[in-house]
């Protein structure tokens, strides 16, 4: 009995980020119509931008779809960023500075050293991860030793970040137009014209690849090593885990770093990806928020993260065509933002029907030490 | 007979439980009436009930003869039935005056009138004679006048019912003689108490009678003048119950777990631990009792590792484990069973074999290389869920939190027992388990004991302390009081030693 | 650095210091009762996006119109939070999540909502917001007369009283110890018969109006119009001056002027010697950083309500 009141209980949780997907379309398409405008155009815009197939006119376009890898891919990283760090227990607002500044060390990289591809690409996205990681190291000092929430300290970091970055395109790397340093060499560039050709002229670029291997990682990190272990463990419970004599305040440095590395490889693919030149920014780019998004609604678990990535992807790579049809892109950023606070009511509900099976756990615990099945509801 | 109170045929479900199976109380009036059972025999949610808190799904209340309907707290308040809970309900960093009116706020106006209340506070504090200080933060105040005003915010709400939750968990044999007598005064001046306990000795000393509960039913309502001990136990357990632990003759071998000189401050920087001293022979178990609050709790983190040691050393085995990290004191030979099992002992998140593997996950055969080896880690549960008989609905699959108290601290007791460490502190073994729980776990303590180990026993309750430990140290401010042995001593003397009153030479 | 220039910085100072002051208060009323709100920087910009539009809709046909555009942020302000009340009150939601959400909301939706109604990705520019006024007696005072009655945005005597309100219904009044009592410890209020849920609603709520009211003042004196970058971060600021401020209305006032001076310093470096050489980057993160260093020097000392952020149950007992 209890087992299957059990099962119930583990497939509904994985159902809660596909109902709040759900609420989020509907909701969105509420919207749509309050403002005048027809849904289904919406939609129509939607499965064009995943699959390339334009249903209400016809027609195949591979465009789409390498649009849509590149949207999706620096939030897929970002999201594993914030899904990491999450599953230890900590907040990483901060994939957004850390993007930034994987970015600029691209950059740097992509712009100072002179090499072939084989190794130039390798090295730049190092570069990034590096930047990203100890950028993301400092949250995680804070937090280990002050006890500081990381939260606000993040949020904080992705400003400075914004204005170190702006700093060092005008000043170091000499931005002629105030936007953009010069032009990376092809040694650094993640762009393929075969890529582009094959999916019809888009930006699609060899970034994909670090991106998948990125998701495996995350996934055999937390799942199959000792060192994941601890890092679910002290993000369960610090206590406990420190009572197992697990290093916390390691683990909490080492989980922010490897977060922010996984941002500053966004930044890095971003950079010599879908550009080919560091830029000044005039505010933040928001996949940061994005990152938080897909965390959530993936569950913080590596299928998951993948899967919402692509999703929110589509909602921002199909925007232009919604905006042809009327209806302004923003819609998406509703929609998503819709789905998140979907997701995090559902967490709640989910929260207090488990409070509400363990405190009766915990009653009918106190009564007996025989148990059966049947008392262990 | 005036019933002041009746609850009548008083049935409550919970998901899968009943908690109330058809409960009938009859209290009268100023009378003081005890209800007894084990934990989770329904006794809380019964008070819970009468105080508001939860509403019955069937039966029928009457206050002063008159069916009532209590929906929430005021309005029980209203009908003059008033709660002094187990765990105090005290905001910390207001004043004994400020707690006490939190909810019934006398005002000029728009601004708080806190003379007119403290005058008030201080009237009902005299009248009853409960002494406490009106301008006082609850943070700076004993226990003991943290409980009184507990008690005077239902006075202050003119409350004619008291219900007692546990009232002397965390008070001094002395201090509990106190209450006692309040409890009386209340009586006098036309009180009925509700007094809701598991500790026979004190229904004995102040009820008139005593209703008991096991497992959600009434099993009878007795009156405590001709009920012996025995008799009232056998109705709260449904056997007869043996009051003390089978245990084999005591013969120590030498010292393998030193203390010395140890200083160690607690999270408010004072010196909790005081030049304390103390040693763990082979073979023996040592009870450590005292009072909540005496530098207990600083003591177990400094010996495991949690808590920085200021001076002093900690040896075992000859090892000078003083300095070394958590882990490291565990390969040592530390064995550790916490007090707060759900906090500290477990990961309540992770399955059960997880949890049995949470020191050892490292290493082979659990590990190569930094990764896991779930079968290994898996056969390994299936072993000890063997030998230590722990129930859990999917095996070692079972999420920890899903698992019973008792089996969770089962659980916990296998994981350690089968490190075999050289000394093992172990806190609170039996909190919040019932009579059989407790039975099994002290049956292993002592296994453990005649297997040559060195156990230090750390607990709240006087009789577990005595009826387990060969040696018994007594912690006061810090400091050890007195060591002596278990069968020349009682409960006063140890109650004279956890005040401070007296000192044997140690 | 001469007098004249800090007489000078003031009145700027004020104008930055204010929105952080009332959006810092909501921070108080919402973390005293229990309810940590991280979405005091989406509030602002609901609000903002409010009062920027009601503002330029309004301004042809009454003076009055950006007094207006305070009253449409505090509303606006008041019904976004409902939804962090509801999420984490009712729902049990982690309120760190859904404040977070929330933020994201805000951005997607004022922008939305620009593009309906003004079809471009901001408001249209408003001709004047609030003006500036000058006190007739209290300016003839010697040098406090100067700087604090002469040319000062009303907004800035709006959150004095604001400071001095919160205050005395924080501490003095009893639906103030209720308030603290929740957020210190919800299942001792609760014994006594106070009803958390609605505490704590009003609580969030009057830290909507608040924030609200906040962004609203931000765009109408310190800027022309609304976009998603109005508000940049003023509302983690504002958090960090209740960490900084103790949770205390007086402690916020400190903070709050505290930040508006280091704002403005980038305004003025090339005015104060040994700061005239740092690059400009410099003053614009200068917020950010000195935001972190209190959170880091008054972490270990944190006097926050004891149960804020906690997820209150009242079945547990």
């Amino acid at each position: 009995m209890a087992s299957t009141i059990d099962k119930v209980a583990r497939r509904r949780k994985v159902l809660v980020p596909f109902v709040a997907v759900a609420l989020g379309f509907i909701l969105g398409s509420i919207v749509v119509l309050l403002t005048g405008k027809n849904p289904l155009l919406m939609f129509n815009a939607i499965i064009r931008g995943l699959t390339g197939i334009d249903i209400a006119r016809g027609g195949f376009n591979p465009r789409h779809i390498g649009e849509l890898v590149i949207q999706a891919m620096p939030i897929i990283l970002t999201g594993l960023s914030v899904g990491f760090a999450f599953r230890t227990g900590l907040f990483n607002i901060g994939a957004e500075g850390q993007l930034m500044l994987g970015s600029l060390a691209a950059t740097a990289v992509a712009l100072t050293v002179k090499a072939p591809a084989f190794i130039h690409i390798p090295l730049i996205m190092v570069a990034g991860m590096g930047a990203g990681a100890a950028w993301g190291a400092i949250p995680g000092f804070l937090k280990a030793r002050f006890n500081v929430h990381e939260v606000v300290v993040t949020i904080m970091l992705n400003y400075t970040a914004l204005h170190i970055n702006n700093w060092a395109i005008l000043n170091v790397f000499k931005s002629v137009d105030r936007v953009k340093t010069a032009e990376f060499p092809a040694s650094a560039l993640l762009k393929d014209q075969w890529l582009a050709d094959l999916t019809n002229g888009s930006r699609l670029n060899w970034g994909f690849i670090p991106v998948i291997l990125a998701v495996i990682a995350f996934w055999f990190i937390l799942e199959k090593t000792t060192f994941g272990f601890s890092l679910r463990a002290v993000g369960f419970n610090k206590d406990g885990a420190k009572y197992a004599g697990m290093k916390v305040n390691r683990n909490i440095v080492m989980s922010m770093v490897i977060a922010g590395a996984f941002a500053g490889l966004a930044g890095a693919i971003i950079t010599t990806g879908t550009f080919s030149f560091g830029r000044t920014l005039s505010a933040a780019e928001g996949y940061g928020f994005d990152g938080i998004a897909v965390a959530l609604v993936g569950m913080t678990q590596a299928p998951g993260i993948l899967l919402a990535g692509l999703l929110f992807g589509v909602l921002k790579s199909a925007g232009p065509l919604m905006q042809s049809a009327g209806i302004p892109r923003e819609i998406g950023g509703i929609i998503q933002a819709s789905i998140v606070m979907f997701v995090a009511m559902k967490l709640g509900i989910e929260r207090i029907l488990d409070f509400a099976k363990g405190k009766l756990a915990r009653k009918t615990a106190e009564t007996t030490m025989d148990d059966t099945e049947e008392a262990r509801v | 007979m005036a019933y002041i109170i009746e609850m009548l045929d008083i049935v409550k479900d919970f998901p899968g439980i009943r908690a109330n199976d058809n409960v009938t109380l009859q209290v009268e009036q100023g009378s003081i009436h005890a209800l007894l059972g084990e934990n989770g025999a329904g006794k809380s949610t019964l008070m819970s009930i009468l105080f508001g808190l939860y509403t019955p799904d069937s039966g029928s209340i009457r206050i002063r003869g008159e069916d009532v309907r209590i929906a929430d707290p005021n309005v029980a308040n209203e009908l003059g039935i008033g709660m002094v809970h187990q765990h105090f309900k005290l905001v910390h960093n207001f004043t004994v005056t400020e707690n006490i009116i939190l909810g019934l706020e006398p005002h000029k106006g728009l601004v708080l009138d806190i003379r007119h209340a403290a005058a008030k506070v201080a009237e009902l504090s005299k009248l009853y004679g409960l002494d406490v200080d009106p301008y006082a933060k609850i943070e700076d105040i004993s226990v003991g006048m943290q409980q009184r005003v507990e008690i005077l915010k239902m006075l202050y709400r003119d409350a004619e019912m008291l219900i007692f939750d546990e009232p002397t968990a965390v008070l001094t044999p002395q201090e509990i003689h106190e209450l006692m007598g309040i409890m009386r005064r209340l009586v006098e001046e036309g009180k009925t108490i509700i007094l809701i306990t598991h500790k026979l000795k004190e229904i004995k000393e102040v009820a008139d009678t005593c209703t008991v509960l096991r497992r959600g039913k009434l099993i009878g309502t007795v009156p405590v003048a001709g009920t012996s001990e025995a008799r009232m136990a056998e109705m709260m357990v449904g056997r007869e119950v043996s009051f003390t632990v089978d245990k084999g003759p005591y013969s120590p071998g030498d010292v393998v777990l030193e203390i010395k000189d140890l200083c160690v401050r607690n999270n408010k920087n004072l010196m909790a631990v005081k030049s304390l001293d103390l040693q763990i022979r082979r073979g023996e178990i040592l009870g450590l009792c005292g009072i909540d609050g005496n530098g207990q709790t600083e003591f177990i983190q400094a010996l495991t590792g949690l808590a920085k040691i200021e001076s002093g050393s900690v040896i075992i085995n000859g090892h000078d484990i003083t300095h070394l990290p958590v882990r490291q004191r565990l390969d040592r030979g530390l064995g550790h069973i916490p007090e707060d099992r759900q906090r500290f002992g477990l990961i309540l998140d992770f399955k059960l074999d997880e949890n049995l593997v949470i020191h050892s996950y490292g290493q082979p055969p659990y590990s190569h290389y930094g990764v896991l080896d779930f079968s290994a880690i898996r056969k390994n549960a299936d072993r000890l869920i063997k030998e230590f008989d722990v129930r859990a609905g999917r095996g070692p699959a079972t999420f920890a939190r899903s698992m019973s108290g008792g089996n969770q601290q089962k659980a916990i007791l296998a994981r350690e027992i089968d490190r075999s460490p050289e000394a093992f502190i172990i806190a609170q073994p039996t909190r919040g388990l019932d009579v059989g729980a407790i039975e099994y776990i002290h049956k292993r303590i002592v296994a453990e004991r005649d297997k040559g180990k060195a156990i230090l026993l750390i607990s709240l309750e006087l009789d577990e302390i005595l009826d387990v430990s060969d040696r018994i140290a007594v912690i006061y401010g810090g400091e050890i009081v007195g060591v002596v042995d278990a069968d020349k001593t009682d409960e006063n003397e140890l109650g004279l030693m956890m005040s401070g009153s007296i000192r044997k030479a140690v | 650095m001469s007098i004249s220039l800090i007489l000078e910085m003031f009145p700027i100072a004020l104008m930055f210091a204010a929105p952080l002051v009332i959006a810092a208060l909501g921070g108080l009323f919402s973390e005293r009762s229990g309810i940590v709100n991280i979405a005091l920087e989406g509030i602002m910009m609901v609000g903002a996006f409010a009062g920027a539009s009601v503002t330029v809709v309004l301004e042809p046909l009454t003076p009055l119109a950006p007094w207006l555009g305070l009253l449409a942020g505090i509303s606006a302000g008041m019904l976004f939070s409902l939804l962090h009340a509801f999420a984490s009150i009712n729902l049990k939601a982690d309120q760190v999540i859904s404040g977070t959400a929330l933020n994201i909301l805000a951005g997607g939706m004022t922008v939305y909502l620009c593009q309906i109604l003004f079809n471009q990705q901001r408001t249209r520019a408003f001709s004047s917001g609030l003006r500036k006024i000058t006190v007739p007696l209290l300016e003839k005072i010697p040098i406090i007369g100067r700087i604090l009655f002469r040319e000062i945005y009303p907004t800035f005597y709006v959150a004095m009283a604001l400071v001095v309100l919160t205050w005395f219904v924080v501490f003095k009044t009893p639906f103030g110890l209720r308030l603290r009592s929740c957020g210190e410890h919800p299942q001792a209020a609760a014994s006594m018969g106070i009803n958390v849920y609605a505490i704590r609603y009003a609580g969030v709520i009057i830290s909507g109006a608040l924030a609200g009211l906040a962004g609203a003042t931000m765009v109408l004196t310190q800027d022309i119009q609304y976009t998603v970058s109005s508000v940049h971060g003023a509302g983690f600021i504002a958090l960090a001056s209740l960490v900084f401020g103790k949770w205390n209305p007086w402690g916020v006032l400190g903070a709050g002027l505290f930040f508006g001076f280091a704002q403005i310093l980038s305004y003025y470096a090339k005015d104060i010697k040994f700061l005239a050489s740092l690059p400009q980057e410099v003053f614009y993160m200068l917020p950010y950083v000195l935001t972190i260093v209190a959170l880091v020097v008054f972490a270990g000392k944190s006097v926050g309500p004891k149960a804020a952020g906690e997820i209150y149950d009242q079945g547990k007992r």
